[in-house]
């Protein structure tokens, strides 16, 4: 077996981060080769000059022996590479085979029967179930991915790259999604899986490539390997050893949800009778897939979204309804689930940190800027961030900018915080820092609702944990009776628990 | 297919160099000056010559001088009245309306109200203006906040519809009895701006211009409604999430907007015409939303940028008489100047370094 892909001393620098630092990759034909990393590591910089979408600012790529200059998908795509990323590039109201063919068709004439009866051949050369008719806005998350793979593969793909390919599938499909890529490696296909999810790793590659900071710390086989080391090399350091210590003292309800219903931004119906109970020191887990209502939930209870019927209590006081303003004087913390829509990024750190509670900052009509600075210098001292009070928001790092939102809301020690996807995106350090933060809200004896996609998020921090499907709580559970296989199920829809 | 190998690296960034901002608008005036000498040219003008009439000539006489702060007056009063706005993502470019919704209060009450004293008699015209500038900007800030229809639309609509309300009182009830001519009667002594400086046209309009730069710049900075409007109007998720009442922010800025576009209807109808006639305004409303842009949204370079409007509006005139060429150079001129700095403005954001 031979040498299908080589990166040579690759170098990527945006602005002054230096994304990909003398990176050397190769893929040998017929090899399921992991690319494994924290966020930001550079796995998914160094694929996306492969696939010509950035152009590498140094270094040479061979392409089954060849120098292969890239500089477009275009040119990756006549070299054979086929990308999949984690934003699928479908359009929905088409067919399974009219998004294969897109781009791709030929002629001027567009004949359906006979690409409907290519595609469908296609998918069965590659042992792939599909049906080519089918429309792509009807799929499930599993099944347009696998559109994604076949459009890759129908443009004789050789090499196929899978940025994360696992993050927005159920356990379930993730377990069919490695059974067709096992029998496309038989078939002599090259694939390159971006993960940061080490069990994934080691079940699927052949040989993982480890970046950290954009260098390659090693590359080894998979088989004489251990997460153990894998995890240290991703690292450098023990990590995730945040979890909840046993037993918190639980108190009243603080947080009664009824019968709450809401609408998506299409006017659809996104929460279908959701009722929940937070009670007093402690963290109430919400799981579930992408897109199942989550973002409305929180929205619902932030007081930016109006519910259709139901009801919020908080302590007893009925909040629906109720504007943004009104859940922050009921005690309510709200972190937003994007950060960059929670901060002003043209103002000053000073300016997001007072903007919630300008009514304390303003003296006989006339804002308090000393005020305002120094409750900024006090939070920044108190919650380590590392920016100045007058640093406009937008230069701050995600995990400095999330730290500026966390200190607005925990410095007023609300009784209820609202921490929807609270780590997403951020890094390691900032990610054991919010968590810490968050244990500690539950400590001081606030009610915590924690919203994530991260299962060993929702396992780590929990103590109840309710699994979110279509909108519906289709289960819950003490922390004691989850475990991952358990809360898959319930996750895909498939097994509804003590509703 | 061998490729040149790049020398330079063009990147985005976000932060442009303090040297950088500070030179552009002098690049800017290089840069307009450069396109528009072809047009000097060709009406048989030399460029250099031509530039030193627009910029420098005004201040070789007092009363051109003084004059400047005059055209500099309705200008500051515009481009102030569409930051207001635009500062919390209200998009009006219905000044030269809500102008002309103020110059009719001033018209009738100038008129009407003879006899009272002068203090008195300018206060109540000045609160007539703002007041009719902004019931002619409730209309589509109502529509948008309740309705969410777009206020650029409406806004601009509006200033039609105003020009021919003018224009059919100014050829019916209000034409001149004596002369015939389409001009509403001349406003009482009384209600007449006193003037700063004798024997020319400077008028309290001006101290009032400054007045508006002044009190805006503190509620900007210095408020709290002031930062929840520029709050609103930099990242509206981020303001409503904050708790910001964004209708009501978004609404009082509208019609505060309108308001001072009054004020400029008022200054112009008291100060300098005495009379309302269809030609008031020869655009004062839509330079305004030059004038914003250009002052960066913030009220010191909003004063700044209309008083440079105001000396090319003042040297464009001495320009035609001067080396004959026509008086919409200073027109050209400005408007050349807002495309150069705005593509100044996005190149600042480039940065070239070598691979």
């Amino acid at each position: 077996m031979g040498l299908i892909v080589e990166m040579r001393d690759m170098i990527k620098r945006f602005e002054d981060v230096v994304a990909n630092d003398h990176v050397d990759f190769t893929l040998e034909e017929g090899e399921i080769h992991a690319l494994l990393g924290e966020n930001g590591a550079g796995k998914t910089t160094l694929m996306r000059i492969l696939y010509g979408l950035y152009r590498a600012d140094e270094g040479e790529i061979f392409v089954a022996g060849e120098r292969a200059p890239i500089h477009s998908p275009k040119d990756a795509i006549a070299r054979g590479i086929g990308m999949v990323t984690q934003h699928f590039a479908l359009v929905p109201p088409l067919s399974v085979a009219e998004n294969v063919v897109l781009g791709f068709t030929g002629g001027f004439r567009l004949q359906r029967a006979e690409i409907e009866e290519r595609v469908g051949q296609a998918a069965r050369r590659f042992g792939m179930e599909i049906d080519p008719a089918a429309i792509v806005r009807h799929l499930s998350v599993g099944e347009k991915q696998r559109v994604e793979i076949l459009k890759a593969l129908y443009r004789d793909a050789r090499v196929l790259i899978l940025d994360e390919p696992t993050a927005v599938l159920i356990p379930q499909e993730v377990d069919a999604l490695f059974e067709t890529l096992n029998r496309l490696r038989e078939g002599g296909l090259s694939v390159i899986f971006i993960s940061h999810k080490l069990d994934e790793v080691m079940t699927i590659s052949d040989r993982v490539t480890v970046l950290r900071d954009g260098h390659v710390i090693d590359t080894v086989q998979t088989a004489g390997t251990s997460t153990t080391e894998l995890a240290n090399m991703m690292v450098g350091r023990e990590t995730f050893g945040v979890t909840r210590q046993q037993e918190s003292q639980k108190g009243e309800p603080v947080l009664r949800i009824e019968g709450l219903c809401a609408d998506d931004d299409q006017g659809l119906p996104a929460l279908k009778q959701v009722n929940l109970t937070i009670r007093r020191g402690e963290i109430l887990g919400i799981a579930g897939v992408g897109g199942n209502g989550q973002k409305e939930l929180a929205e619902t209870l932030s007081g930016i979204r109006k519910p259709t019927s139901g009801a919020i209590f908080v302590h007893e006081e009925d909040l629906s309804g109720a504007t943004p303003a009104a859940c922050t004087r009921a005690g309510v913390g709200r972190i937003p689930e994007d950060r960059h829509a929670g901060v002003v990024g043209e103002l000053t750190v000073a300016e997001n940190l007072a903007l919630e509670h300008l009514h304390e900052f303003i003296q006989r009509s006339t804002l308090d800027r000393q005020a305002i600075h120094q409750n900024a210098e006090r939070l920044i001292e108190a919650f380590q961030i590392k920016a100045k009070p007058t640093d406009k928001v937008r230069t701050l790092s995600g995990g400095n900018m999330q730290k500026v939102l966390l200190a607005r809301v925990l410095a007023r020690e609300p009784s209820i915080l609202l921490a929807p996807q609270p780590t997403r995106g951020l890094d390691v350090g900032a990610t054991e820092y919010v968590r810490t933060q968050l244990l500690k809200q539950r400590e001081r004896g606030a009610g915590v609702l924690l919203i994530s996609e991260d299962l060993d998020e929702i396992l780590a921090l929990s103590d109840r944990i309710a699994v979110i499907y279509e909108g519906e709580i289709v289960g819950e559970l003490a922390a004691e009776e989850a475990d991952l296989e358990r809360l898959g199920l319930m996750m895909s829809g498939a097994v509804k628990e003590r509703v | 297919m061998a490729k040149r190998e790049r020398k330079f690296i063009v990147e985005k960034t976000q932060t442009p160099p303090v040297w950088a901002r500070t030179a552009i608008p002098l690049l800017a005036l290089i840069g307009t000056f450069i396109l528009t000498s072809g047009l000097l040219l060709w009406s048989n003008a030399n460029p250099f010559e031509a530039y030193y009439y627009f910029l420098f000539a005004p201040f070789s006489s007092r009363v051109s001088t003084l004059e400047v702060l005059v055209k500099g007056t309705p200008l500051i009063l515009c481009g102030i009245a569409v930051t207001f706005a635009f500062a919390s993502g209200y998009y009006n470019i219905g000044a030269e309306g809500q102008l002309y919704a103020g110059a009719i209060a001033a018209a009738w009450l100038g008129v009407a109200l003879e006899g009272l004293p002068a203090v008195l008699h300018i206060l109540i015209m000045l609160l007539g203006g703002f007041i009719f500038g902004m019931l002619w900007a409730l209309g589509p800030a109502l529509l948008k906040v309740k309705l969410a229809v777009d206020e650029v639309v409406t806004t601009l609509l509006l200033n039609s519809v105003m020009l021919y309300i003018v224009s059919a009182l100014l050829n019916g009830p209000w034409r001149d009895p004596e002369s015939g001519w389409p001009q509403s009667p001349e406003i009482a002594t009384s209600a007449m701006l006193p003037k700063l400086v004798p024997r020319s046209r400077l008028h309290f309009g001006f101290i009032l211009a400054i007045l508006f730069v002044l009190v805006f710049w503190y509620l900007r900075s210095r408020t709290g409604f002031g930062l929840k409007m520029r709050a609103v109007g930099l990242s509206q998720p981020a303001a409503r999430f904050a708790g910001v009442n964004i209708e009501r922010t978004v609404l009082i800025s509208a019609l505060v907007s309108g308001g001072i576009a009054g004020i400029a209807g008022v200054v112009e109808v008291a100060g300098i015409q005495f009379h309302l006639i269809d030609a008031l305004s020869p655009g004062y409303g839509y330079t305004g939303i030059i004038i914003a842009t250009l002052g960066g949204l913030h009220p010191v370079g909003v004063a700044i940028a209309a008083l440079f409007f105001g000396l090319i509006d003042t040297g464009a005139q001495t320009v035609s008489r001067a080396l004959g060429v026509p008086v919409y150079l200073g027109e050209i001129t400005q408007a050349t100047m807002l495309l150069v700095t705005l593509g100044m403005l996005l190149l600042q954001n480039i940065r070239i370094r070598r691979a």
